[in-house]
């Protein structure tokens, strides 16, 4: 196999991988705080993307603005969705919650197609629309864009958990509640917070992704699978496992589908996350949990 | 047991009085997918069905006699279908039928017509509906066949030889993809390469490099927006300048909108309703395209597609038969539209009988290309 075409594969790969890792990010930062898996993540990267092309072709407000616009009017959602219905249901249940996050997601799809339409929307790249050749591959500007962008959202998560008061305090909560809660840390502020942050990084990562591969109202269903099987082949409640298992994926996906066959391309990503199942349950870069008595 | 049979019967007989025959109106039924997946066929379809009954009853009915047409939504779900079917035919007797708005589902409610011996007119394309032809089952939109000859036979006067096709994995890639490897060889043709697509797919960049690596002469791309959108962007990424042929199921402007600069010069078989404005105006559909335009923007407020168009095609071939005929009984609707001859209507100029339930042939497409972000009309 030539190497250009190998190229291509790698940059598609890398390019949607990034919405996936985007999105398994999202799922794990809520399911360190809560041990909830938010079904409502995809629908964050389609709010992301959908609520950017709603502000700069309705309001004619410029790319950018409508951009943090778009970001901004996400988080304020996930912040909402945790005061409305995850706060009143507190003790519930693990799973009550994980299906009201599932009711929650079709709300939200509801409510954009009927506001918005049913239509496939395209949002303009941020810079520059002519493809650079690179090795007999052509990547656009876009790609690299996304990139970039995901690897800043990494890095930056990465100093606020690592380097702040409100990012060590969320670490502690998702290790313990209730010692946390003793040290005197507010549980549900930590865990409004970390719905923030999910909505925002899902909605960055639909936002970035609008250019390259269209948006509509019902993206969210196949991104959150996607995502959500990034972060379990990452490990459950690793966040840069979760990175590491939407790149994974996208290109797997991509060199699947251009070496073995086009027409089982969703199944690779499927397969490859049963078979890590079966033999690693708690992902590649997950430990074993251990059980405490 | 004796007793709730009892009831049963008289509940029965209640129903089946309450619902006869109002002999002053006509009652036609309609199944159309206005809600879910499928809603941006349906929706239209379903404005027009509402468009017609208002005009045709201010215009006088047909036969004096009142329109009512019953519309059931079936949010694009088989099962849905069905039972609008069976309410259609039991509950509301209708005399005639129009529906359902996609293949499957029209598959789905087919043999209930049937049984019942009430006409019944789909709206969508596939070609099972009317082959082999079932007496009571007719349809308006041209057959993927249709669409398949008439780039075949463009891309043959062009001189291409080797074909690629890309397809989407839902039952409309997969209908155009049968009949592509039917008729590729067929036409003296070489399929060199056979690429798949997932219908919610946001890069087809993989697919498109595979094709590259076989260097055809044109690509066939068969698919519903916005797969196919997405493909003319990445074949303006990946800078190929391998013709790309689009099908009929990207007739819409929203598709320019999609692709942007990368919907240049691509080539695609249109109905005439996509380029009322630019087909010759002595054209015999040309007044009746561009009133049904009219009409449709001007009470909906939203532009025209050529799926309202299969709706007004069902409707109006219906309303034929029963004044050719001058009766409104089932069976004399169904041998009546057997025998429409040269019926002008948005699609093309239908010429049934009785082995051709759609009437059309490739004519009713023109082959255009997209230029400066709108249609050019390349062979008539």
């Amino acid at each position: 196999m030539d190497l250009g075409s190998a190229l291509q594969y790698l940059i598609s790969g890398l390019t949607v991988g990034s919405t996936y890792g985007l999105t398994a990010l999202g799922f794990t930062i809520i399911f360190n705080a809560t041990r909830v898996i938010n079904f409502a993540q995809g629908e964050f990267v389609m709010l992301g993307g959908m609520l950017a092309v709603f502000f700069a072709g309705f309001f004619n407000f410029g790319l950018f603005p409508a951009i943090v616009l778009a970001v901004a009017c996400t988080t304020l959602v996930g912040v909402c969705m945790e005061r409305v219905a995850i706060r009143p249901v507190q003790g519930a249940n693990v799973i009550n919650i994980i299906i009201i996050t599932i009711g929650v997601s079709i709300f939200i799809r509801g409510v954009v197609m009927i506001f918005l339409g049913k239509d496939t929307f395209a949002l303009p790249p941020f810079f520059g629309t002519e493809a650079l050749y690179f090795l007999g591959a052509t990547i656009i500007p876009q790609s690299i864009w996304i990139l970039l962008i995901t690897m800043l959202v990494l890095l930056g998560l990465r100093t606020f958990f690592n380097n702040t008061i409100f990012g060590k305090a969320m670490l502690a909560c998702s290790f313990e509640q209730k010692a946390a809660h003793l040290v005197g840390i507010s549980v549900d502020r930590m865990v409004m917070l970390s719905f923030a942050i999910s909505a925002m990084v899902g909605s960055i990562g639909g936002v970035i992704l609008a250019p390259v591969t269209l948006t509509s109202y019902d993206v969210g269903i196949m991104l959150g699978l996607k995502g959500f099987a990034s972060c379990i082949l990452g490990g459950l409640g690793n966040p840069f496992g979760a990175a590491a298992g939407g790149l994974i994926i996208g290109v797997l996906e991509s060199f699947g589908a251009g070496y073995v066959s086009s027409a089982f391309k969703d199944a690779f990503a499927f397969i490859i996350l049963l078979v890590i199942l079966f033999f690693k349950p708690s992902g590649i870069f997950g430990r074993a949990d251990i059980e405490r008595v | 047991m004796k007793k709730s049979l009892l009831a049963m019967a008289v509940l029965l007989a209640i129903l089946i009085s309450g619902q006869a025959y109002a002999g002053d109106t006509i009652r036609i039924g309609a199944i159309a997918s206005v809600t879910g997946p499928a809603s941006f066929l349906g929706e239209p379809e379903r404005n027009t069905l509402v468009m017609l009954q208002d005009q045709i009853n201010e215009a006088g009915g047909i036969l004096g006699k009142n329109l009512e047409i019953i519309i059931y939504d079936d949010e694009t779900e088989v099962n849905k279908a069905v039972l609008a079917a069976d309410r259609l035919i039991r509950r509301d007797r209708v005399q005639a039928a129009i529906g359902g708005t996609t293949s499957g589902n029209t598959l789905a409610i087919m043999s209930n017509f049937t049984r019942a011996e009430i006409p019944l007119v789909s709206m969508a394309a596939a070609e099972r509906i009317v082959n082999p032809v079932d007496p009571w089952i007719f349809k308006t939109p041209q057959s993927d066949r249709h669409a398949v000859t008439r780039i075949l036979n463009h891309a043959k006067d062009q001189g291409y030889e080797r074909i690629a096709i890309i397809t989407v994995s839902d039952g409309f890639g997969q209908a155009g993809r049968e009949v592509l490897r039917e008729l590729i060889p067929e036409m003296g043709l070489t399929m060199v390469s056979d690429e798949i697509y997932g219908p919610r797919d946001t890069d087809m960049t993989s697919q498109l490099t595979r094709i590259r690596n076989q260097n055809p002469d044109a690509i066939i791309c068969w698919g519903t927006n916005p797969g196919p959108a997405v493909i003319a962007r990445n074949r303006q990424q990946l800078r190929l300048d391998i013709p790309l042929y689009m099908s009929h199921g990207v007739a819409s402007r929203r598709f320019i909108e999609l692709a942007g600069t990368a919907a240049e010069g691509l080539l695609l078989p249109l109905g005439r309703l996509s380029v009322a404005e630019h087909i010759p105006d002595d054209h015999p559909q040309k007044e009746l395209l561009l009133n049904y335009i009219s009409d449709y923007e001007a009470r909906f407020n939203t532009p025209v597609s050529s799926f309202g168009g299969y709706a007004w095609d069902a409707m109006m071939l219906i309303k034929e038969a029963i004044e050719m005929g001058q009766s409104a009984e089932p069976k004399d609707i169904r041998d009546n539209l057997e025998k429409i001859q040269g019926f002008v209507g948005t699609g093309g100029i239908f010429n049934m009988s009785p082995e051709d339930h759609n009437g059309l042939d490739e004519t009713s497409f023109v082959m255009a290309m997209i230029e400066d972000q709108d249609w050019k009309i390349v062979s008539e």
